[in-house]
């Protein structure tokens, strides 16, 4: 038996102080979530992001922004004036007692205020500084001043050229996803840097690109481009795929069902889990008497190199009809059972409502005594045996732990920070 | 000059396959842990027998796509069917720090690898499983891909227009999430163990990560009772706001005017046309009140001009652009050339081609892939003679018992 309780969260024995904007927010909530003790700066009166909809009860307000609730869950909140003498001296304090820096300024902009990496190194040797930004610290758009936002950083990473429908420009997420990939990326990189750390005995600046993030988000499309030269076309899923030789069959994988659609792989070849499928389907079909002639189909014998289009257009005739008799829900089901890749294109009902994240203990509720309500929250994106991510507090609000943290921590005396307040410092 | 390779001497026997697991590995593995990669060609990696393929020809060690995603690792064939494989996975078992496994729920355990047999042996382990909607529940078997995960955490029901159906995104978008998520937690336990001596085991849902990324659209549900969909390229707070043709075939520019101030400088750059001067454009709420119209007149604009000089116009004037990139302009854009991000190993079956590198720089720690990932069992000398200490004659005998294919 061990003299002392081991702790009950992974990273409980950190610090962290979260200065960056919608760029790094997932950053400082992964290791929230993880049981850092994670401190998000704002500046005083609120963060702009705060203006983010969409908003609790479709009322407009910093203190209601779900945007700002999802992001910021697992962190105490300060205002901190960085630009002022006394907020950068009050800075460096935090630091001292600090074992992450997470910002996502412009380049240049923390080392102009004497807040760079080499100024916080020297304060606090072990500090490891975490930026995360549209293209990174260096290279010839930081020299151009270059400005991006979530989707124009989609577009320069390639995953634009292919998201969207061919006739229609190239599409981003609706619910723009660029940043959010940098935040985890930093997160991960973070955690890297702290393992670095118990090696080296220091910590260290990490430069996390944004554009660098997303390339991989496209499997194998750069690939595609460097052995075969071929730029893939947009809307491969709901038309068909490119072959070796650059044609294309008719064949979407995108079908409509009776409720909304579904995602479907139809074919067979030296993909056995396809070729599993694909019989599994059939064999379905066939017990309701709707099979049309593929009950003993050869699915392995299909090659999609040189399958025909007729080919094809006489497997859609039988599935198509099939499966706008049933809907999403009854479907998915018997995908799980029969082992058919075919999984519902859910909307957010879909995902609020599901049974799995249900079962696993997914959705958290977090209260809000101000707004007195309990909003439902997404919480655990993982099961861990020894240390489950089971604290989850809500978002600060606008300098809510200014006492705690700059008295009861700092030692400074209600004095102090009455002035510090009066001077717009916090 | 930089220290050394932050995981250097961390073992680990990555039995993953597909793309989320085997990424998780490869983040280790390209900052410097001694990762072996375990498959058979009687049960290759599914993204050995996916293309692109050198020459076209399908075949297990011809893929450009396996490579990427395997970088720096060693690869060892091992049959799990043939009767003495499990003596070698267990030698493997017993010298790793780290085990990672992203099968369908309950094949370890059939092997008898599972988190309950192997903690006896090895009480500290670090034991990582990833599937793609976690290990129990009612949907724990579900059999699919990133596609699939995409469909379901809805990526796909959010990208397209409001008056179709749904676009999608190519490839398995949602494997490229939880990896970040996964490898966080995978080091944060490493951490913990080095402070605790306790090890762990992680259940990571690739389901679970893609909603992450959308929990304020999920929230929007439970709170407003709303129920969000796809908007072309809008935004609420920016217009104009999207992808406008440019001169040539194909080849479009992402434009982003999110203050009056930007749409001052979008006016600039375009040589201030009459139209940009228009009262009812000078506001947000005026832009976003006609933005139909506003798109046709930025568009009379761009299709003037190639993409990238509307980027460089609108970039000097203060608005945000930037070219809708094909692969080809991805592999050649300044800054991803200046970042270095795509790195070039030769690999030995289909010759020299370009790999993802780390998105991130360390000040203080060498990084990135080494080598392109191993041909099947490219390593099996290495790893029985070198890392598991086997002789020669004891690898002849495993030989013999056809156990490394």
């Amino acid at each position: 038996m061990a003299l002392e309780p081991t702790p009950r969260a992974l990273l409980s024995p950190y610090r962290v102080l979260d200065l960056s904007d919608e760029k790094g927010f997932l950053c400082g909530k992964i290791l929230g979530d993880m049981g850092a003790d994670v401190i998000k700066i704002e500046r005083p009166g609120g963060d702009p992001a705060r203006r983010i909809g969409p908003f609790f009860r479709d009322e407009p307000d910093p203190e209601k922004s779900l945007y700002w609730f999802a992001f910021n869950t697992n962190k105490r909140g300060i205002t901190l004036n960085i630009e002022a003498a006394d907020g950068r001296d009050l800075f460096k304090r935090l630091v001292r007692a600090s074992d992450f820096v997470i910002e996502s300024h412009e380049p240049g902009t923390m080392e102009a205020l004497g807040l760079g990496y080499p100024d916080l190194e020297k304060i606090n040797p072990g500090v490891i500084v975490v930026s995360i930004t549209p293209f990174g610290q260096t290279g010839p758009y930081i020299e151009k001043q270059y400005r991006a936002t979530d989707m124009i950083l989609w577009a320069l990473s390639g995953a634009m050229s292919i998201s969207g429908d061919p006739d229609r420009p190239p599409n981003q997420i609706t619910f723009p996803h660029a940043y959010l990939h940098g935040g985890a990326e930093g997160a991960q990189a973070a955690m890297t840097a702290l393992y670095a750390r118990s090696v080296i005995g220091r910590g260290q600046h990490v430069d996390v690109s944004i554009q660098e993030c997303l390339p991989m988000c496209t499997m194998n499309a750069m690939q595609f481009w460097d052995m075969y030269k071929i730029n893939l076309p947009r809307g491969v899923y709901k038309r068909g795929a490119v072959r070796p030789d650059g044609s294309r069959l008719y064949n979407p994988w995108l079908w409509p069902c009776k409720d909304g659609w579904v995602f479907l792989m139809i074919g067979g070849g030296v993909l056995r889990p396809l070729v599993l499928s694909s019989t599994a389907l059939a064999g379905w079909m066939a017990e309701e008497g709707a099979a049309g002639g593929l009950e003993s189909y050869d699915w392995a014998a299909m090659d999609s190199a040189t399958v025909t289009q007729e080919e094809i257009d006489r497997l859609r005739s039988v599935f198509g009809p099939f499966l706008m008799t049933r809907t999403m829900a009854e479907l998915y089901e018997e995908a799980i059972k029969r082992k058919i890749l075919l999984a519902p294109v859910n909307d957010p009902r879909g995902i609020a409502e599901s049974p799995q994240l249900e079962a696993r203990g997914f959705y958290v509720e977090i209260e809000h005594p101000e707004l007195g309500a309990t909003l439902k929250y997404c919480g655990p994106w993982a099961q861990l045996s020894h240390t489950p991510l089971a604290h989850w507090t809500r978002a600060p609000l606008i300098g809510e732990h200014n006492r705690e943290i700059y008295e009861e921590e700092l030692g400074l005396s209600r004095e102090q920070t009455t002035t510090l307040e009066k001077t717009g410092v916090i | 000059m930089k220290d050394k390779w932050i995981f250097e001497g961390l073992k680990i026997v990555d039995f993953c396959t597909a793309a989320v697991g085997p990424l998780s590995m490869k983040y280790l593995a390209d900052h410097g842990a001694t990762v072996v990669k375990i498959e058979s060609s009687h049960r290759p990696d599914v993204v050995r027998t996916a293309g692109p393929f050198k020459d076209a020809v399908n075949e297990l060690d011809r893929s450009a796509w396996y490579p990427n995603y395997n970088t720096s690792k060693y690869g060892l064939a091992l049959n799990m069917t043939r009767p003495r494989a499990k003596e070698i996975a267990w030698k493997l078992i017993e010298w790793c720090d780290v085990m990672g496994e992203s099968f369908t729920p309950g094949t370890m355990k059939r092997w008898g690898m599972d988190y309950e047999s192997v903690v006896r042996v090895k009480p500290d382990i670090i034991y990582y499983s990833t599937c793609q909607q976690g290990q129990y529940g009612p949907h724990a078997q579900f059999r699919g891909y990133g596609p699939h995960a995409s469909a379901v955490a809805g990526v796909y029901h959010m990208t397209g227009w409001p008056d179709r159906e749904p676009a999608t995104i190519y490839g398995a978008y949602n494997d490229y999430i939880a990896p970040r998520f996964g490898t966080a937690l995978l080091i944060a336990a490493l951490d913990y163990r080095r402070r605790t001596g306790q090890g762990q085991y992680i259940d990571l849902s690739q389901y679970e990560c893609g909603v992450t990324f959308m929990a304020p659209v999920v929230m929007d549900y439970f709170v407003n009772g709303r129920v969000q969909s796809r908007q072309g390229n809008r935004v609420p707070n920016a217009a104009p706001h999207g992808v406008y043709p440019c001169e040539g075939l194909d080849t479009w520019v992402a434009i982003a005017v999110t203050s009056d101030e930007e749409w001052r400088a979008f006016g600039r750059a375009a040589g201030d046309p009459a139209w940009t001067g228009d009262p009812k454009y000078q506001t947000l709420a005026g832009r976003k009140a006609h933005e139909d119209e506003l798109d046709r007149l930025v568009e009379t604009w761009t299709r003037l001009h190639p993409a990238e000089e509307i980027m460089r116009l609108l970039q000097a004037a203060g608005a945000p652009a930037g070219v809708v990139l094909n692969y080809e302009n991805l592999l050649s854009d300044p800054q991803m050339t200046h970042r270095g991000h795509f790195v070039a190993l030769e690999h030995p079956v289909i010759g020299r081609h370009h790999y993802d590198g780390l998105p991130y720089k360390l000040s203080h720690s060498p990084q990135g892939p080494r080598w392109a990932g191993p041909t099947m069992g490219q390593h099996l000398e290495t790893i029985c003679l070198n890392l598991l200490g086997l002789s020669e004659d004891e690898l002849a005998e495993y030989l013999a018992d056809e156990v490394f294919e």
